[in-house]
């Protein structure tokens, strides 16, 4: 028992890591950030690609869309990160990072938007151009509010998961939270460090699962 | 053109690893078939047990899904990869990713079959008790077949997320489909095995992928 609190949850280790631990945190907002904000966009496009009545329109964003989904994060960001440079384009980790990512995201973004619009239904549509709002006035004033609204859960729980996938950018050495502390890791030779990341990972989350769980008990209700 | 052909699309490089890569995904497949079966199993058990609605059992079980569904999984895999062995507990890269994978997936599957029991009017429970069913019994053949129903397009999607995960096996030396492929970019200097090794996820999720939309739209259509 000793051993495992020595191991795992030693306060001088962990008071020792904590500031690095705190600019890994920095870093990880900067990619959060960007990636919800860039994903919340083009997840959009993606949707409205998607349900486009022009089929030149609609199969790219479907198919777009599908590969992303099928595609592991992981292996889209090694691939952007390790193999761009062989075509000679030169990406800093941040920036593989953050285009990995947000490919990735507006394809799920995108999925929740389309669900979102798909709950309005088409008389609104229509109701809103015969009161002579143009196709682009629809989409904002009428349809988005509502969808959004409708689908506020999936947007909460697929932004949980992007705080949470900002974590594989460790893999390429980009110094955000779970980076620093798996350096502190290897230097200490011990994993309080790593645990200390879990407990920020979990106090920064914990409030949103609750309030995704709160949402599905709502709807059920 | 020529040289992005020659860069990512090398087939001589290609035939050289394929092997490797085909490797990964025998090793990749036969993860992410036991990450789901244990996943969705142990998930639908924690559900179960948590309409008997004891008070502590319950708090332990909705502590265990949030925590879960909050932690990356990568901080807890190498949590277990880098720190377990210290204290004498030394599990393979493939033990932690199977181990840890299969839990997250438990944690999110048991929210979702839960909210598929919690979307059951509670007077079927008590109809079902009525006309002489035990809990148990009522738990099995009135509330587990819709609650399954519903489960379905939510726990497909999850679990599609996170087998592709998977590929965090990279990360801690299991020789899945993303190392083999890596491995294989340095010794070759090209490109060309990440292609080979992306083509080799999307051979394995589009069918998932397609599938998993196949059932939203069917799923909606009834909801309709």
């Amino acid at each position: 028992m000793d051993l495992f609190l020595d191991q795992f949850f030693n306060l001088d280790v962990m008071a020792r890591a904590l500031p690095f631990l705190l600019q890994g945190l920095w870093m990880t907002a900067k990619i959060c950030a960007a990636v919800i904000l860039l994903g919340l966009v083009g997840g959009f496009f993606l949707a409205l690609g998607c349900l486009s009545p022009r089929r030149w329109l609609r199969w790219p964003a479907v198919v777009v869309t599908d590969f992303f989904r099928a595609l592991p994060p992981l292996v889209l960001l090694i691939f952007v990160y390790s193999g761009l440079p062989f075509a000679g384009i030169q990406v800093s980790p941040f920036a593989a990072v953050v285009i990995a990512f947000f490919l990735n995201n507006s394809s799920y973004y995108g999925e929740v938007y389309r669900a979102g619009i798909e709950s309005i239904p088409r008389g609104q549509w229509e109701a809103a151009r015969s009161t002579g709002l143009t196709q682009a006035q629809t989409i904002g004033y009428v349809i988005l509010p509502q969808a959004v609204r409708n689908v506020l859960p999936d947007l909460l729980s697929n932004t949980i998961e992007v705080v949470k996938l900002t974590s594989l950018a460790s893999v390429v050495s980009l110094g955000e939270l779970l980076y620093s502390a798996n350096m502190a890791r290897s230097l200490t030779y011990n994993a309080s460090p790593i645990m200390l990341a879990a407990l920020i990972y979990l106090v920064l989350l914990w409030p949103l699962v609750r309030l995704v769980s709160r949402f599905q008990r709502g709807l059920a209700a | 053109m020529d040289r992005f052909l020659e860069t990512f699309f090398n087939a001589t490089v290609m035939a050289r690893y394929l092997p490797d890569i085909l490797h990964g995904v025998g090793v990749t497949v036969l993860l992410a078939v036991a990450i789901i079966l244990a996943g969705v199993a142990a998930g639908l058990v924690l559900a179960c047990l948590r309409t008997a609605r004891l008070r502590w059992l319950n708090f332990l079980i909705i502590c265990y899904a949030d925590v879960g569904r909050a932690l990356p999984p990568l901080v807890v895999i190498l949590l277990f990869y880098f720190g377990l062995p210290n204290i004498g507990i030394t599990l393979s890269g493939p033990m932690v990713l199977f181990v840890v994978l299969s839990a997250t997936l438990a944690a999110f599957a048991e929210e979702i079959f839960w909210a598929g029991f919690t979307s059951l009017p509670r007077g079927q429970w008590e109809a079902g008790r009525a006309t002489g069913l035990g809990s148990l019994q009522v738990l099995v053949w009135i509330a587990l077949p819709q609650a399954v129903r519903l489960a379905v397009p939510p726990l497909v999607n999850r679990a599609l997320a996170i087998t592709k995960m998977t590929a965090l096996g990279s990360v801690i030396g299991v020789s899945e489909i993303l190392s083999a492929a890596t491995t294989a970019q340095s010794f070759s200097g090209s490109a060309s095995p990440l292609t080979l090794g992306a083509l080799a996820y999307l051979a394995i999720f589009v069918p998932f992928v397609i599938f998993a939309r196949w059932l939203e739209s069917r799923f909606a259509w009834k909801k309709a």
